[in-house]
């Protein structure tokens, strides 16, 4: 998969979950610019966000990810 | 809607939440308008771990089922403070029910193997005690049905195999407690266990108790299992408001046995111990047969000669038999008539029922074709495989026993005499003869411990003869039952049929202003003796008890739902007046008690 298809999965996920068809999130984008993304919703995001993708996210990294680019970055990293 | 319906796909719930919530509640509007009524209730979530998306999924299943729900949430692991020490937004406000959410992650304190076996159940005491007293506590605060989760296996076993049997494993442990809880359902009414246990082991353990949930978000289970817990949670609630079905109706060819009947031949259908797949569908049908014992009704929609049905069913190794069944419509009409002229025939709404079929074309007509709105539709069921239609009808919760009464037992037979009944109704020319000859009892009094649960699954089950709906929890029953201002009366009916057991409830309170005055709050007869001078004779009762009272003037109410037009001029006909009537057609009736004569003339009563 590559960056743009993976960016753009996830784009579907949050859009999704946040139900807000505006949203479009790049590398960047980080809990700040998404109104409903608070500590709560993470959990649902990250859950799907899994399932979309079949894989998990480890503890470290859930509680570490700083914006979505480090997201892209674990899921080409566990497809791999 | 069917995302919510069982089998679902949790993962698309969990993410979707937020738009299927959306299109629920526009639903929900829309079938307001058209008259549904949609339960409105409070509950709370006190939990011992996070509650929120528990919250988000109870609250799409409630929906699915007509109830409107507003949420509290304890703060985390508050539930026990909460509730000992009177926090004030809690009781401030007042559930209709209180979830207690806690699981094997809320025991303190395991026994280790330094323990004696006088320590361990002095712990176990213990244990249970912090429970018990908080138990007592919310049926002292808010007197509202307690819902409390059990104790899943915990996720390893330091002993190995011996942690189930030694006093000191903590497997022993979790069930000797577990034990200790369904002692105190058994003795305790309004009081029902979620049975996480159960949910845990059909999820899998290991999956279900994963740590990281636990330690990341304080979940005491896996976010994914979240969708079928609250699937569960719901079934209770729905049933404790009386939103169980009544009936089931089922296809035969492929549904209760292997083979189509009208082309292989009775004697070729697969059915019974000597084939694998004869052997499933005997499994099933006795799954069906033992819901007679819970009062669901089975009826048969099947698309056949009414004689080759009924040598499916007469074979000797078929375990249900035409006499289990109190309607059969095997005919070629489409199963949706045939399904709405069952409802009608056995007094019940087509809501009610569950449509039981393998045929994918079948579901989708009757789906389609059966009116109902959001919470009061037909059950259709995903029927696809039969090793599976155990499996879907039991998880589903459409039967979902939270109240049982001895009438249940006997429900299939009641309906049966009724029949005989309708027979003996042809022979006679006059109606009164036939009241007569059906040398009719009646047993009408005070609300007593021994019906409480009856009754109050009356309250929630009776939609025609029903004149204001107002649904009450057992809890409800009894706060009335003890009430001084409070007249109650049950009537009980037998005849020579049988006993219907309990047929109609009243109850009403004098005006708190002036005890001269009385209001009759809820009023309903079950449809199965309709027509019987039963509600004659309850008004006798009732008119008698208000005059020993010294009441004046008795005033009822009549508010309409989709339903009870057949009670709509119910008061006019014992000669109250009707004092007022609002835009939406709810009336104000009232009449004197002094002049007021006897009506019944047929039932002997008390």
């Amino acid at each position: 998969m590559t960056r743009e298809e993976v960016l753009e999965k996830l784009n579907e996920v949050f859009r999704d979950v946040f139900d807000d068809d505006d949203i479009t999130v790049t590398d960047a984008t980080t809990a700040n610019e998404i109104e409903d993304w608070d500590s709560l919703s993470h959990i649902n995001l990250i859950v799907s966000i899994e399932n979309e993708f079949g894989m998990k996210f480890s503890m470290g990294e859930t509680t570490h990810l700083k914006n979505v680019g480090e997201m892209v970055d674990i899921i080409i990293e566990r497809a791999k | 809607m069917k995302e919510l319906e069982y089998p679902f796909d949790s993962a698309y719930l969990l993410k979707k939440r937020k738009s299927i919530k959306r299109e629920i509640l526009e639903k929900i509007e829309i079938s307001k308008s058209s008259g549904a009524k949609i339960l409105e209730k409070r509950i709370a979530l006190l939990g011992g771990s996070t509650t929120h998306d528990i919250r988000d999924m109870l609250d799409l299943f409630l929906l699915n089922n007509g109830i409107k729900v507003d949420f509290y949430e304890s703060e985390y692991e508050q539930y026990w403070n909460d509730v000992m020490f009177d926090n004030p937004e809690l009781v401030e406000f007042k559930p209709d029910i209180i979830f207690i959410h806690t699981s094997t992650r809320n025991i303190k304190n395991f026994p280790t193997m330094r323990d004696s076996r006088e320590s361990v159940d002095a712990l176990l005491t213990e244990q249970f005690a912090h429970f018990e007293v908080f138990w007592q506590k919310i049926v002292e605060t808010y007197k509202c049905p307690i819902i409390q989760n059990n104790f899943e296996q915990p996720f390893y076993r330091l002993l190995g195999n011996r942690d189930v049997w030694d006093y000191r494993g903590k497997v022993n442990f979790v069930s000797r407690l577990n034990q200790k809880f369904y002692d105190y359902a058994e003795n305790h009414e309004n009081f029902f266990i979620n049975d996480i246990n159960y949910m845990a082991s059909c999820y899998g353990l290991q999956k279900w108790a994963d740590p990281f949930y636990w330690h990341m978000y304080k979940y005491a289970m896996c976010v994914d299992a979240i969708p079928e817990f609250a699937y569960n949670l719901a079934n209770i609630i729905k049933s404790v408001y009386g939103k169980n079905k009544k009936a089931v109706i089922c296809d035969l060819d492929n549904t209760l046995w292997g083979g189509i009947v009208g082309d292989d031949g009775a004697e070729n259908i697969e059915i019974g111990q000597e084939t694998s797949v004869g052997q499933l569908y005997s499994e099933f049908q006795n799954y069906l047969k033992a819901h007679k014992d819970l009062g669901v009704l089975l009826t048969v929609d099947s698309k056949n000669d009414e004689e080759n049905a009924l040598a499916g069913l007469n074979r000797p190794d078929s375990v249900l038999k035409p006499d289990d069944f109190i309607v059969i419509k095997a005919n070629w009409n489409p199963k949706d008539r045939n399904l709405l002229e069952t409802a009608t025939e056995l007094n019940i709404g087509s809501d009610a029922m569950v449509f039981i079929d393998d045929n994918p074309a079948e579901r989708e007509i009757v789906r389609a074709q059966i009116p109902g709105v959001i919470g009061a539709k037909v059950a259709v069921p995903e029927m696809t495989a039969p090793e599976r239609y155990i499996n879907i009808l039991d998880r589903s919760g459409f039967f979902e026993i939270t109240q049982f009464s001895s009438d249940d037992l006997s429900r299939n037979e009641m309906y049966k005499a009724n029949a005989e009944r309708a027979k003996q109704q042809a022979s006679f020319s006059d109606y009164g003869e036939y009241l007569l000859s059906l040398e009719m009892k009646a047993e009408i009094k005070p609300f007593v411990p021994i019906y409480m649960s009856r009754i109050a699954q009356l309250t929630n089950k009776s939609n025609q003869f029903n004149l204001t709906t107002l649904r009450c929890t057992q809890a409800d029953i009894e706060r009335v039952a003890s009430d001084k201002n409070y007249i109650t009366l049950y009537g009980k009916l037998e005849d020579k049929f049988g006993d219907n057991g309990v047929v109609s409830v009243v109850f009403g309170h004098a005006d708190e202003k002036d005890n001269t005055v009385f209001h009759i709050d809820l009023w309903l007869m079950s449809c199965r003796v309709l027509k019987r001078d039963m509600e004659q004779a309850m008004m006798d009762s009732l008119m008698i008890e208000c005059k020993s009272r010294g009441i004046k003037t008795v005033k009822g109410y009549y508010y309409p739902t989709a339903k009870n037009k057949m009670v709509k001029e119910f008061f006019s006909q014992f000669d109250f007046e009707k004092m007022s009537e609002d835009e939406t057609g709810n009336t104000i009736w009232e009449r004197t008690v002094e002049d007021y004569q006897n009506l019944n003339r047929y039932i002997k009563v008390n």
